[in-house]
């Protein structure tokens, strides 16, 4: 293969590990709100894109990229207290599947709510003058934007990860997830913790989607197959973990973009060719636990 | 029932005479939906959608043995469904086979995905299964979104004609809207007939045992594996048998019939018409298709509306239509 040089091997990587960025920002919330909450989230496809029309939204008014930033998780986060206070508590003991049901319907409803108020077709949305243009990684020139996004993703992992491990916050949140009736016999109100949670899920996920917007095109279907590869990373990764969420979504992000480069015919496949063969070795996934899923 | 002492206000003897009848329906349950079927398109709008209502009540009623007997979530079921109709279509298009052959085809190869698919997706257990079959559906679509030289790619595949239907005896023309539908209605037939033969056997017993306790039927000595395996393959040629019908009914097969929204159909469909009831999969498919029908002639966003009752359903009727009509008479 005289055509593909280590230099493009490496940019592909990069790309690579872009499209992975995405990934981990929607499994690290799946993962999350399904580790304490035990709830499959269908509808986080769903609030990727309503964060991305948010995005659009506040971009239109504000003419700022960096506070649209700040602005759609506590948007799309303020959503998600809405739909797990009100719709997806009354059914907690009613058996695994409600929710996850419930929340099936629900991306439909927001789909086309979005459709309504939008239309069918693409909104543009550019890329913020601050990013545009490619800086020199010394193997090649790289999108600025796909480099932020990169960076971006591991300071919030970052930023996670020392909440739930150092805070003691984030000591509550583990405990739930272990075993909620002793959060709740200790005096703890562990309904609030799964409150807390789910925004926090949604809200990245959110983010997520205004992140992906200048890469992709913003259109009201664009959770539908998102939730799809959501779904592999953490069937990858392991259900309710984070690392795993993390390290599969880098993954499953290079996997993609290296299927890219050598067999682009095979690019969409390459994925699900993945998550068979994790499934057959370690059908928990790389990081899940047995018998969680009991 | 039996023993509450007829009143003689009308209003009791009526509900008792609609839960009599209620009761004697689901006795007989294979002769009762033959009985509506037969009559079924000349109380329909027009006879399109009543074969719509077939096709989709048979791809529900197979998806609920998974979902509703077994108590295990699918989300892929859209892919037995979809290779059923590539199966079917395929054979007609490219190799110009008979429509015996075709169907029975269509119906082979969606039992060859479900075994595959099931092999793979059976290690994963409890929710992880609705991920897992979802994502694995989904792969099933690309390939045959790649595969356009076979499948037509996103036109999907067109042609699948079998017009004149000669059985020596009677001869008559799918393009007759009426011998269409009862043209599917046979199939159909004979799939609810051997579809409660399955529940009525010992199997069937051992899938339920499953959906009630999972640990105690393992326990029992039944091998919960194996039983989950053959029924997600039965289940899938149940489905592909709807999926081939749709093929022929449509004379195209839409790249879309393999898409895991279809699947999310079959979902809703069990769910509206009342899981785990016999009937609630073709209750439930008319329901949907007749609600789709009407509320698509007054607004575009028909999917809203869909959404929202479905969330409904999912909050306050878990049983469905012909379940809490069930639940309602048993009181």
């Amino acid at each position: 293969m005289d055509g593909i040089t280590l230099n493009l091997f490496a940019l592909q990587l990069f790309t690579g590990l872009a499209l992975g960025s995405v990934f981990v920002l929607l499994a690290v919330g799946l993962s999350l709100i399904f580790g304490l909450l035990t709830v499959v989230n269908f509808a986080h496809g769903a609030f990727y894109m309503v964060g991305a029309y948010v995005g659009v939204f506040v971009l239109g008014l504000t003419g700022n990229f960096w506070f649209t930033l700040a602005a759609v998780p506590v948007v799309v986060g303020s959503m998600g207290v809405v739909v797990e206070r009100y719709l997806v508590r009354p059914l907690y003991g009613r058996g695994i599947d409600y929710p996850l049901l419930l929340t099936f319907g629900l991306g439909m409803a927001l789909v086309e709510v979005v459709r309504i108020v939008y239309g069918l077709e693409g909104v543009p949305f550019d890329t913020p003058k601050e990013l545009r243009g490619a800086v020199d990684l010394g193997f090649g020139f790289f999108p600025l934007y796909r480099l932020f996004l990169i960076g971006i993703t591991t300071v919030l992992v970052m930023v996670l990860w020392l909440f739930i491990e150092k805070t003691s916050y984030g000591l509550v949140i583990r405990a739930g997830a272990r075993d909620p009736e002793i959060v709740r016999v200790l005096g703890i109100d562990i309904s609030k913790v799964w409150l807390i949670v789910f925004a926090i899920g949604t809200g990245v996920a959110g983010l997520a989607g205004v992140l992906s917007a200048p890469m992709r095109s913003v259109i009201p279907d664009m959770g539908s197959t998102v939730l799809v590869e959501a779904f592999v990373v953490t069937v990858v990764g392991g259900m309710g973990s984070l690392v795993g969420a993390v390290v599969a979504g880098l993954l499953v992000g290079v996997v993609v973009s290296m299927t890219s480069l050598f067999w682009p015919s095979l690019t969409d496949l390459s994925m699900f060719a993945l998550m068979a063969a994790v499934l057959l070795v370690r059908p928990q996934g790389l990081f899940g636990k047995k018998g969680l899923m009991g | 029932m039996s023993e509450i002492p007829m009143n003689t206000g009308e209003m009791q003897v009526s509900g008792r005479r609609l839960s009599d009848l209620v009761k004697l329906v689901a006795r007989h349950r294979v002769i009762a939906v033959l009985a509506f079927m037969s009559v079924f398109p000349f109380i329909m709008p027009y006879e399109a959608l009543a074969v719509n209502i077939l096709i989709y009540g048979l791809f529900a009623l197979g998806f609920n043995m998974v979902f509703g007997y077994m108590g295990v979530l699918s989300f892929g079921h859209a892919a037995f469904f979809g290779m059923g109709s590539y199966g079917t279509g395929i054979a007609i298009v490219h190799f110009g086979a008979p429509w015996p052959v075709a169907i029975g085809l269509g119906v082979v190869v969606a039992g060859i995905t479900a075994m595959i698919m099931g092999a793979m997706a059976i290690r994963s257990r409890g929710i992880y299964f609705a991920m897992v079959t979802l994502a694995l559906a989904q792969c099933v679509y690309y390939l045959i979104y790649q595969m356009s030289d076979w499948s037509g790619g996103e036109d999907g595949l067109t042609g699948v004609t079998i017009g004149e239907i000669d059985l020596g005896v009677v001869s008559f023309n799918l393009l007759d809207p009426t011998a269409k539908y009862y043209f599917m209605f046979t199939f159909v037939a004979l799939a609810v007939f051997i579809f409660s033969r399955i529940l009525a056997s010992p199997f069937g017993a051992v899938l339920e045992a499953i959906r009630e306790n999972e640990n105690r039927a393992r326990a029992c000595g039944y091998n919960v594996q194996l039983t989950k395996w053959i029924t997600f393959v039965i289940s899938g040629l149940f489905c592909g048998l709807a999926g081939a019908l749709n093929a022929i009914h449509l004379s195209v097969v839409p790249i879309e019939s393999l898409h895991y929204h279809l699947s999310g159909q079959a979902v809703m469909m069990a769910l509206l018409g009342g899981m785990g009831t016999f009937f609630g999969p073709f209750v439930g498919a008319m329901a949907f298709l007749l609600l789709e029908d009407v509320i698509t002639l007054i607004t575009i966003h028909w999917q809203l509306f869909l959404g929202i009752t479905f969330m409904i359903f999912v909050l306050f009727f878990p049983k469905g239509i012909w379940g809490s009509i069930l639940h309602w008479v048993s009181r």
